[in-house]
């Protein structure tokens, strides 16, 4: 019997003393005509053996290609140390520390993440994680609605180059609270937050504007100006922040005059592998005044009976399990264990070895950039100056070139089409400090062939 | 303190790229010139000084951990191996189909099984944690209503009983909530219910077995009173360990459920995630799963999106969920089988039922003495905070001190000084033996010596924390001036 330990004999005692004859009686008080039967779709058990061996076949189907995809999921060097760490039993097997004493490791480590949080993005505090960037950012919006006291207003102002799956998340999950998203236009030239039509909003009440760093299309926004417009305008700032582009861009707690009033993002560049999208970590940093409107888990630093340091949940009056109906979030469970990865991760990288990540990623897409500039009709398509990700314009259709490209192993980008239809034929890539020169020149000559293929291919 | 080992100038020097470009086209003024403060250490202080503080942490993989309601069984470390194969570690979440079809054949498989084991017309696998679940759930009730026109229930019915997140993810939905009581016999006060019902009612959140450890005996006359309203049941399935294999969801009457993943199908609870947590529905509420989904058309997997499901609530995560945990659900559910899945409700309940009938014949109380246990279930230590003024608290500190972790305390709300004790079906007979003598002990201890407990944990790292300075001195992050 996998994973159950009980002898014949075991049971034959525990039954005597529960008084029943079989363990279905204990079933007694379910109603017979509910009891199910023996779920014959649902495949007999195997040995670990056999399974190991069906995952292992299932994860060579997959191969391992050549990416070149970002989009909200990065390729990057993880610490060997991050997960033989992070994987031990005491911290792989542990939950939520409600007993405070008998989980001073998870809580201390929690505080370690809260303060290294806020040392990358020069926020006051951090909480202990929400699930992922998406919800993270609206949860934000929530937290915004409810901490702007300037402001009435359930609307919110979110660029249109923003990641398009993010606005879908925050949509869904704040809708049915009646808050309404309104969108910002970009310039179509640099690929920033086109002020011009920000500037219509002027004057008008709205709870926060969202602002990306970088945005979507990889490109730099000019966080300081937006930042203030949003405090001239009585808005909160909502930064959506890459925390490892924090480590070398001006952090979102100096944006502007007073700093951004909230920093959401996602954490997977800290430590977490791509894994297929998840498990990532969302993470949110405020400022001191709106710590009580905060949603997840808090740990703060307190004393002992003996005045000894110690670590505990704390501002619990703010969470579901103490005000029911009331609280900030229905949030529970978060990604502990992620964020014992990324505290590890950035105790281990410091920060000059993020920021030697963040360069060399940067200098690897510039590079990335330039040799596909090289070919014929492919082209950065904005001028914004950008952190690890660039747009290029492609002269044939986006979806032939990267699919002849990934039937060779090679997965060129974001397609941008579906999300973007006016950028035409244009794909968004990421080249990580782990692509090579070599990589990158891999990726050049494909594309060279695939677009003179296509070339020859007599047009319809 | 991890900062305490910093030294400007120390680092990990294998782990970062050999140089530092200089940036070239980044305007200036977007250049942090601050510097991040993250400490400086080497690779090593941080290994040593991240084991030591796993060793301050109970798990289960150190100490019998009888949490009710989270289900502390063993996690096999084969899923966590399988689901870290190097094709799934590295698969990007965007990656074409082309390249997806293994990790997709995985996900559409475990949608297979979480369907016919809760006997629900159709799966979405993309919430990520239980309360993510719940608030799906209640959005594809909304969306129902809506669809109808059905726009003046305003109302989710949750029992006093419920985890605080059933009323907090209802109000996430938009919607108010009312509390039912519990009879004291333990199932909802199916009259208070009826009452309660009506042109307002949007639906119902019920666990079962409930949070109080019974099962609701009279599910099917509460189905069709709910549905006879006009609303809708969504089921809880915090307690899913209890009745896995026996009873189903789907034949309970139920329209909409979530799954913990992290609790019946073993994921590791990670000192506080990540989870997952699976929708399945009934027909009705099919059109609204969030997205994505798998389909397999017998040929090949692919992804279902907004696109191919426009009348779905959206998109909950960035991608697909905690494909991670996912994964390790789905080694766990091949090595039980069909058979194994019987086996987990079978010998939680024996071990529930064992336990609690032990404890009884030490003379503790159980808070509902003529019910069976389901998977877990309630003593309450009224008589001991009464007579002896050593309370619920002061049990579950001292029994830190015996190497075990407490059981939840002081939940559900409407029983006092109560401890949810849930064994799990991993636990073998004599740790079962062991906890009951541990009990025993604490109670002379309580009779003799109360201080002794009152001050316990006395062997922890820390003595018992001050949890109001905490909250009144906010110290949230180490600051370098500290």
């Amino acid at each position: 019997m996998p994973f159950i330990p009980h002898t014949e004999d075991d049971i034959q005692e525990m039954l005597a003393t529960i008084g029943v004859e079989s363990i279905d009686d204990l079933f007694d008080e379910i109603p017979t005509e509910l009891r199910c039967g023996e779920l014959q779709e649902i495949p007999p058990g195997l040995p670990e053996m056999e399974v190991a061996s069906l995952m292992q076949s299932r994860a060579r189907t997959d191969g391992e290609p050549l990416c070149f995809i970002g989009a909200g999921a990065y390729d990057h060097h993880i610490p060997a140390a991050v997960w033989e760490l992070t994987t031990r039993g005491e911290f792989y097997t542990a939950y939520t520390p409600y007993q405070a004493e008998a989980s001073q490791g998870t809580l201390q480590l929690l505080y370690e993440f809260q303060s290294m949080m806020t040392g990358l993005t020069a926020m006051d505090v951090s909480n202990a994680s929400l699930y992922d960037g998406a919800s993270a950012l609206a949860e934000a919006v929530l937290m915004a609605v409810r901490g702007n006291r300037k402001s009435k207003s359930k609307r919110i102002l979110l660029p249109a180059n923003l990641h398009p799956h993010y606005r879908r998340v925050a949509r869904s999950i704040v809708r049915n609270q009646k808050i309404e998203l309104v969108e910002v236009a970009y310039d179509k030239s640099t690929g920033q937050v086109d002020m011009a039509d920000l500037e219509k909003h002027a004057g008008e009440d709205y709870a926060a504007l969202v602002i990306p760093q970088p945005n979507f299309f990889g490109v730099l926004e000019q966080t300081d100006l937006l930042t203030d417009w949003a405090h001239q305008n009585g808005m909160l700032a909502i930064a959506v922040v890459n925390p490892l582009a924090m480590s070398l861009l001006k952090p979102a707690g100096e944006w502007g005059e007073q700093g951004a009033d909230i920093c959401c993002g996602e954490g997977q560049p800290l430590g977490a592998p791509l894994a297929s999208g998840g498990p990532y970590f969302g993470f949110l940093c405020c400022t001191d005044k709106l710590v009580r409107q905060m949603p997840g888990r808090i740990i703060g630093k307190t004393v002992d009976m003996d005045g000894k340091p110690g670590y505990a949940l704390t501002l619990q009056a703010r969470e579901q399990h103490i005000r029911r109906s009331k609280a900030t979030s229905n949030i529970c469970t978060n990604q502990g264990l992620m964020v014992t990865a990324a505290t590890i991760h950035m105790a281990i990288m410091g920060a000059e070895g993020l920021q030697r990540v963040a360069a060399t990623s940067h200098a690897n897409t510039q590079k990335l950039s330039q040799a596909l500039s090289s070919l014929p009709g492919v082209e950065p398509l904005f001028s914004g100056a950008v952190f690890h990700e660039q747009v290029m314009k492609l002269p044939i259709e986006t979806a032939t070139a990267l699919g002849m490209l990934a039937s060779d192993n090679v997965l060129g980008g974001f397609n941008l089409q579906d999300d973007y239809p006016e950028l035409g034929d244009a794909v968004l890539v990421c080249a990580t400090e782990l692509r090579s020169d070599d990589d990158i020149e891999n990726y050049r000559g494909k594309l060279e062939q695939v677009i003179q293929s296509q070339a020859q291919t007599p047009s319809q | 303190m991890i900062y305490d080992h910093s030294r400007k100038g120390r680092r990990a020097t294998a782990q970062a790229p050999l140089e530092k470009p200089e940036l070239t086209g980044i305007p200036a003024e977007m250049v942090r010139t601050s510097r991040p403060n993250l400490p400086e250490i080497s690779e090593m202080q941080a290994v040593r000084h991240f084991t030591r503080l796993s060793q301050k942490n109970f798990s289960i993989d150190t100490h019998f951990y009888p949490l009710g309601s989270c289900t502390m069984k063993y996690n096999p470390r084969a899923c966590n191996t399988l689901a870290s194969l190097p094709g799934l570690l590295s698969r990007h979440p965007l990656a074409p189909d082309t390249h997806s079809q293994g990790f997709m054949a995985c996900l559409h498989d475990l949608q297979e099984i979480l369907k016919h084991v809760t006997g629900m017309h159709a799966v979405s696998l993309s919430p990520a944690a239980g309360a993510q679940g719940e608030f799906a759930g209640v959005a594809m009730i909304r969306a129902y209503h809506d669809a109808r026109g059905d726009d003046q229930r305003s109302e989710i019915l949750v029992p006093d009983a419920a985890h605080g997140t059933n009323p907090a993810s209802a109000v996430m939905c938009g919607y108010k909530t009312r509390e039912i009581p519990t009879g004291a016999d333990g199932d909802i006060d199916v009259e208070a219910l009826r009452e309660a019902l009506g042109p307002q009612t949007a639906g119902i959140m019920l666990t079962n077995p409930s949070t109080v450890g019974v099962f609701e005996r009279r599910i099917k006359e509460i189905a069709s009173m709910v549905h006879e309203a006009g609303g809708l049941l969504y089921y809880d399935g915090a307690n899913l360990n209890a009745i896995l294999g026996k009873v189903r969801p789907g034949d309970m009457g139920f329209d909409v459920i979530h799954m913990n993943l992290h609790k019946t199908f073993s994921t590791p609870h990670g000192g506080g995630g990540p989870g997952a947590g699976p929708v399945g529905v009934s027909e009705r509420l099919e059109p609204y799963l969030p997205v994505p989904m798998v389909d397999y058309d017998g040929q090949e997997y692919r992804w279902l999106s907004e696109k191919d499901r426009p009348d779905t609530i959206g998109r909950l995560s960035a991608f697909a969920g905690n494909a991670g945990v996912l994964l390790r659900a789905y080694v766990y559910a091949r090595l039980l089988g069909r058979e194994g899945m019987h086996r987990v409700s079978e010998f939680s309940t024996l071990n529930a039922n064992y336990l609690l009938k032990r404890l009884m014949e030490a003379g503790f109380d159980a808070a509902y003495p003529e019910r069976r246990a389901s998977h877990e279930f309630i003593l309450t230590l009224k008589k001991q905070a009464r007579d002896l003024d050593v309370n619920t608290m002061d049990f579950a500190k001292r029994m830190l001190d015996y190497g075990v972790h407490a059981p939840t305390t002081y939940f559900p709300l409407l029983v006092p000084e109560c401890l949810l004790i849930e064994p799990t079906e991993s636990e073998a007979k004599e740790e079962l033996d062991q906890f009951v003598e541990i009990m025993r002990t604490i109670k002379q201890e309580a009779e003799n010596q109360p201080e002794l407990v009152k001050q316990a944990p006395h062997t922890m790292p820390v003595k018992r924390l001050d949890d109001v300075r905490a909250a009144r001195e906010l110290d949230l992050a180490y600051k370098a001036e500290d």
